[in-house]
């Protein structure tokens, strides 16, 4: 098995991971689904500056050279999608606290918004 | 003095408009923002906001007049190359002001500046740092109008994204953070698919600078010709995203409803980023001579920006609120702009960048003007239902009328300028007879909801015993900031013919991607540069002639 082989299934095993909890009804599985997500992204970005063994990303006596290009952009992807997974666990924690349900809709499904009250309502029949 | 000013920003003037606001920004974040202290009495903090707001709303204004500056320099037809860090094109990350960045910079300011001055009418406290994040906002706005390089506009976007979505929670409360987190994961997952595609256009070009990938897609032929269509429709479903297109506007009109008015006005520009985007990427990279990825969006665009545009009127229709009206309206709009963008002609795109300056204008006077309405309708807030009568109805009443009948494109209003250009346009294109069907059908439709909407608010007036005084009057701020928006409007259908010019000099130049590139990558022989790609590791074969010999690593 080739190593582009190995890579490539791996990236396609941990996207669709991703891509199923993110379509989870809770937000604990969609903050996972959406790191796991962005774990794929990093080394598929990474990935598509080729790969190579033996190979030095720096100018440095002889020898074939690593694209560094792809190095860089996913460092700043890393940063970048760190900060947003720290903000949206916040924003999750905070509405869990504002609605009292840590469902995605802010209420549990087939219940009203506030689920204890007897208001009407709510026809979210979504399993989750 | 003012000279060495003024020769300062001839030579910084890109930078300088992405760095005002968020230095801005951070001499807001540094002077501190206590928080609802205010309203308890504390003398100190009514201070600190008043300086808050001198300072946000002195920024915003020179930041105006130096988007101003942009367009007087850019409609002469000048390419502005800004290098960051003095490296060379496609080694560096370059700005590059051309017609079109300029005109949406400027467009960017005109919104935010009354939106701002209506904020400082009261929501600017009822959050904490709105005016930093709000600089923070523009920064990210000006500078993914102004980059020319595509990672760059992932960058940007991620600046502007995360500022929207504080500015989205501004005000708190259940539906706000309700709607958070559907616009903050949506976002995320799209943000995902923006690298995705980035990635994908670098395996196959070995570049990311917009000028230069011009070039090196145009030579693309066989699997790497179809790697490079797949990376342009991914970026196309990101970008339709952005902007709220067919299959992906579904988070707009909730999020946008959900949003306080001040934030949703600014959020009018927010889709027309994606737009622009759409622009760039479509028309000056897979545009209309990119060989075999030439047009990779063309069977896609145009369908789904009519049925947008259709779907979005029919919404506003069914609306039950004003402000989720408002915010199918801007769905509508986009999906017309975007009728526009897809018929690939630089005549529809000056129609479209004309109808994207109307649209972006009056949609955030509109909701403006809903929550004007709204505050004076008791318990009824902005939903379509009988209520008692506002306090002032021939005041708001007027600019109802103003801003419905030029969304719906009634004469004399810029409205209708726009839909006439367009039509005019695309008249004797294979497409004319559905642009026509959908922009008139449009029309009418954006019309009847409005007067729907008018109806119901100033005329089905439910008398209510116990009227106490909470209804006063708008003050005048908000009604000013308002009124600036329809004055905005006027001014676009008076100064239709000069605008109209600029527009259409712009479109040709987007078309003119020899002069783009000559601008951009000048050093490396303009139009006929050869820069070695994709990255093949060996160091032998690497550079070319054209290149200077220290510069054998590409990037």
């Amino acid at each position: 098995m080739s190593m582009e082989f190995l890579l490539a299934t791996g990236i396609g095993i941990v996207t669709a991971c991703g891509i199923y909890l993110m379509l989870r009804g809770r937000t604990f599985p969609v903050v996972l689904g959406l790191s796991l997500f962005g774990y794929a992204v990093n080394v598929f970005i990474f990935v598509m500056g080729r790969l190579w063994s033996n190979a030095q990303p720096i100018l440095v006596g002889d020898g074939p050279v690593a694209d560094p290009l792809p190095q860089a952009l996913v460092l700043t992807a890393i940063v970048i999608g760190f900060a947003t997974t720290g903000f949206v666990i916040e924003l999750a924690l905070r509405n869990r606290h504002e609605s009292g349900s840590d469902h995605v809709d802010g209420h549990e499904p087939g219940h009203a918004p506030g689920y204890s009250s007897a208001a009407s309502g709510g026809q979210n029949q979504e399993r989750s | 003095m003012s000279d060495a000013i003024l020769a300062f920003w001839w030579q910084h003037a890109p930078v300088l408009s992405v760095l005002l606001p968020s230095f801005t920004a951070m001499a807001l974040l540094l002077l501190g923002d206590a928080g609802g202290l205010s309203a308890q009495g504390g003398e100190h903090d009514a201070t600190r906001l008043r300086w808050r707001r001198r300072l946000s709303l002195a920024s915003v204004l020179l930041g105006a007049a130096m988007a101003a500056g942009l367009v007087l320099r850019a409609s002469s037809g000048e390419l502005m190359v800004y290098r960051l860090g003095e490296w060379p094109a496609p080694f560096g990350i370059v700005l590059v002001l051309d017609r079109l960045s300029a005109l949406m910079v400027l467009l960017t300011y005109l919104v935010a500046a009354p939106v701002l001055w209506y904020a400082t009418g009261g929501w600017d406290s009822r959050g904490r740092y709105f005016h930093a994040i709000y600089q923070f906002q523009l920064m990210g706005l000006a500078g993914a109008f102004l980059t020319g390089d595509l990672f760059n506009l992932f960058v940007f976007f991620e600046v502007l994204l995360i500022a929207s979505y504080v500015l989205l929670l501004h005000g708190q409360g259940r539906e706000r953070l309700r709607m958070g987190i559907h616009y903050v994961v949506l976002n995320l997952a799209g943000s995902g698919l923006f690298l995705i595609g980035l990635a994908m256009v670098y395996a196959v070009t070995g570049t990311l600078n917009m000028a230069d990938l011009a070039l090196r897609v145009a030579q693309l032929s066989g699997d790497s010709a179809l790697i490079a269509r797949a990376a342009a429709l991914v970026l196309l479903v990101v970008f339709g995203l952005k902007a709220a297109m067919l299959p992906l506007y579904f988070w707009l009109p909730a999020t946008y409803a959900a949003a306080s008015a001040p934030v949703a006005a600014l959020f009018a520009i927010m889709t027309k980023v994606g737009v622009y985007s759409i622009i760039r990427t479509h028309w000056g990279i897979f545009g209309v001579d990119a060989g075999e990825a030439s047009l990779a969006a063309q069977a896609w665009l145009l369908p789904l920006a009519l049925s947008t545009s259709v779907l979005g009127a029919l919404g506003a229709l069914a609306a039950h609120s004003m402000s989720r009206m408002v915010a199918y309206l801007t769905v509508s709009s986009v999906g017309t702009i975007l009728a526009g963008v897809g018929l690939f002609t630089p005549e529809t795109l000056s129609a479209a960048l004309y109808y994207t300056l109307h649209s972006t204008i009056v949609i955030a006077g509109l909701f403006l003007l809903v929550e004007l309405m709204a505050a004076q309708r008791g318990e009824a807030l902005d939903k379509l239902r009988p209520a008692v009568a506002l306090r002032e109805p021939v005041l708001l009443g007027m600019m109802m009328i103003f801003g419905a009948a030029s969304a719906a494109g009634l004469p004399p209003l810029p409205g209708f300028l726009g839909k006439l250009m367009m039509l005019e346009s695309s008249a004797g294109l294979a497409a004319q007879a559905w642009v026509w069907t959908v922009l008139l059908g449009v029309g009418f439709l954006t019309m009847v909801g409005l007067a729907r909407a008018g109806v119901i608010v100033f005329w089905h007036i439910q008398p209510e015993p116990a009227q106490d005084a909470t209804a006063s009057g708008a003050s005048f701020k908000l009604l000013s900031a308002t009124w600036l928006f329809m004055g905005l409007t006027l001014a676009l259908a008076v100064l239709a013919s000069p605008v109209k010019r600029y527009t259409d000099a712009a479109a040709r130049q987007l078309a003119d991607k020899a002069a783009y590139a000559e601008a951009v990558l000048a050093e490396q022989g303009g139009a006929a540069a050869r820069t070695t790609r994709p990255y093949d590791g060996r160091r032998s074969a690497t550079p070319p002639a054209v290149q200077p010999p220290n510069e054998e690593n590409p990037r």
